[in-house]
């Protein structure tokens, strides 16, 4: 089995988690689907550590974030895929 | 695996069961700390839990510092009991409460005789009461008796993958047996409250959370003078990778499994409706949240952490579980499962969820956790409003 760099808990979600000490920009990475045992590929843009997510698709403002395919928060500044995805360019839709 | 039936337990005079033989010095209030320490000094084979509060508290917030202290003493991980304030009303009321339990406890006020006094004569009876817990065998008990808390913390993305799926395991395989089982974190689970909520096993018990979460929903919104991204989620789970409450919440919640909680409790409220899944009304600060399931009755915690929170409980072991490689390595002294080969897929949930149960039933059968090792003896009350 080809090493997982990358695990997406649903079907749906358009994130993905990091689960090795960190990816490089351009670098190849393997995901894994938890839902469905599935599997894609994705190239990063960004260095992405441990535990921080990278965007599967591209985002414009106002998208929302689906993660254990349910909607996490709003894209605030656009998105390109294989970028990485937190604070920086989404938020909470709660307060 | 086959789920084990049993564990070793001390079989308590209601009927409860404890993981723990502790013989506590319960100061009432927070000028009855020096006193309850110093019994606790010349007693081995005791300890006291002091904390900060019991003077001039009213209403709600004094009906709730009663049970968190009653509810403490009548845990069943408590073998027997010396109650010490500073006024004889108070003392006697939680005396009185505790002993409804069946378990030796006995109360000292401080008023008209001084510390040193009350020292000697409360020091004479933790001495009766820990020589007579000494000799408390542990007996093999059916895993029913076990009450099982779980909260947790420093969470970040892997907790969501890794950790507190393998809580919700745990759940799945050990409800149908008849244990006891508490979730909390009332502001936690908001993002994911509406969801939350179809997890009702009643429509009762769906509307009753949907208040609770509403109701502190407002309480939050009344008093917040700027956006909460900055406590919720903290600076710990950021770092982590988590970037909306939203995100933490459905990872809080992958920890009831596929269950569905049968009451909502308020906060030290003790279950009454028997077996099953329980939603307990609670602060996220792991202190607060713990102290008040310990004081419901739960007999041992599970706590799943990403970044590494360091929390144990007066009473209360806490069984603590990371997926998180870095932390597993970095903070090994506080990790008594790690469960990080689930990111390398090295490991799949079922194994996870059965380590989990093994690791489980050795502390509550009587290995020490990291968090007693290391000396946690958390003990936080949850304060509803200021005092008079």
């Amino acid at each position: 089995m080809a090493t997982t760099d990358i695990i997406i808990h649903d079907q749906k979600d358009n994130v993905g988690v990091v689960v090795i000490d960190k990816i490089t920009a351009n670098q190849d990475c393997n995901c894994w689907i938890m839902e469905n045992d599935g599997s894609v590929t994705i190239k990063s843009k960004s260095e992405i550590s441990l535990g921080h997510k990278i965007a599967m698709i591209d985002f414009n403002e106002g998208d929302t974030i689906l993660k254990y395919g349910h909607d996490i928060g709003k894209v605030v500044k656009p998105i390109k895929k294989g970028e990485h995805v937190h604070v920086h360019n989404v938020k909470t839709k709660k307060w | 695996m086959e789920i084990p039936k049993s564990f070793l337990g001390y079989k308590r005079e209601n009927g409860r069961v404890g993981t723990r033989n502790h013989v506590v010095i319960l100061p009432v209030d927070d000028i009855s700390n020096a006193c309850a320490e110093a019994v606790a000094n010349n007693i081995k084979g005791t300890f006291a839990i002091p904390h900060a509060y019991g003077r001039l508290q009213f209403g709600a917030d004094l009906e709730l510092f009663f049970d968190t202290m009653i509810g403490t003493g009548k845990n069943p991980n408590v073998a027997a009991c010396v109650v010490i304030g500073i006024e004889p009303k108070w003392t006697k009321k939680i005396v009185d409460a505790i002993g409804k339990t069946g378990k030796p406890v006995e109360g000292f006020s401080i008023e008209g005789a001084g510390d040193i006094k009350t020292i000697m004569k409360a020091s004479v009876k933790a001495q009766e009461f820990s020589q007579w817990a000494s000799e408390k065998q542990r007996e093999e008990c059916p895993l029913s008796d076990l009450w099982i808390s779980v909260k947790c913390g420093e969470s970040d993305t892997t907790s969501g993958m890794a950790a507190n799926p393998a809580v919700g395991n745990l759940m799945d395989k050990l409800e149908p047996l008849g244990v006891h089982l508490c979730f909390g974190e009332t502001s936690e689970l908001t993002g994911a409250e509406k969801v939350c909520a179809t997890r009702g096993a009643t429509s009762e018990a769906s509307e009753k959370f949907m208040k609770t979460w509403s109701d502190y929903n407002d309480f939050i919104l009344k008093e917040a003078t700027n956006d909460l991204s900055e406590s919720q989620p903290t600076a710990g789970n950021i770092a982590g990778g988590l970037t909306t409450i939203e995100e933490k919440a459905f990872g809080n919640f992958q920890k009831i499994g596929s269950r569905k909680f049968i009451d909502v409790l308020t906060p030290a409220e003790e279950p009454k409706k028997g077996p099953g899944l329980y939603f307990m009304d609670t602060s996220s600060a792991a202190g607060e949240c713990l102290t008040l399931q310990a004081a419901a009755g739960f007999n041992i915690h599970l706590f799943p952490t990403g970044q590494g929170n360091i929390i144990g409980n007066a009473i209360e072991p806490v069984v603590k579980l990371t997926g998180n490689p870095s932390t597993a390595i970095n903070m090994k002294e506080h990790i008594d499962l790690d469960v990080s080969k689930i990111l390398k897929r090295e490991m799949n949930m079922d194994q996870a969820g059965d380590e989990l149960i093994k690791t489980t039933i050795r502390a509550a059968s009587g290995r020490l956790t990291c968090a007693e090792v290391l000396g946690h003896k958390e003990f936080i009350m949850t304060k509803l409003f200021r005092s008079a």
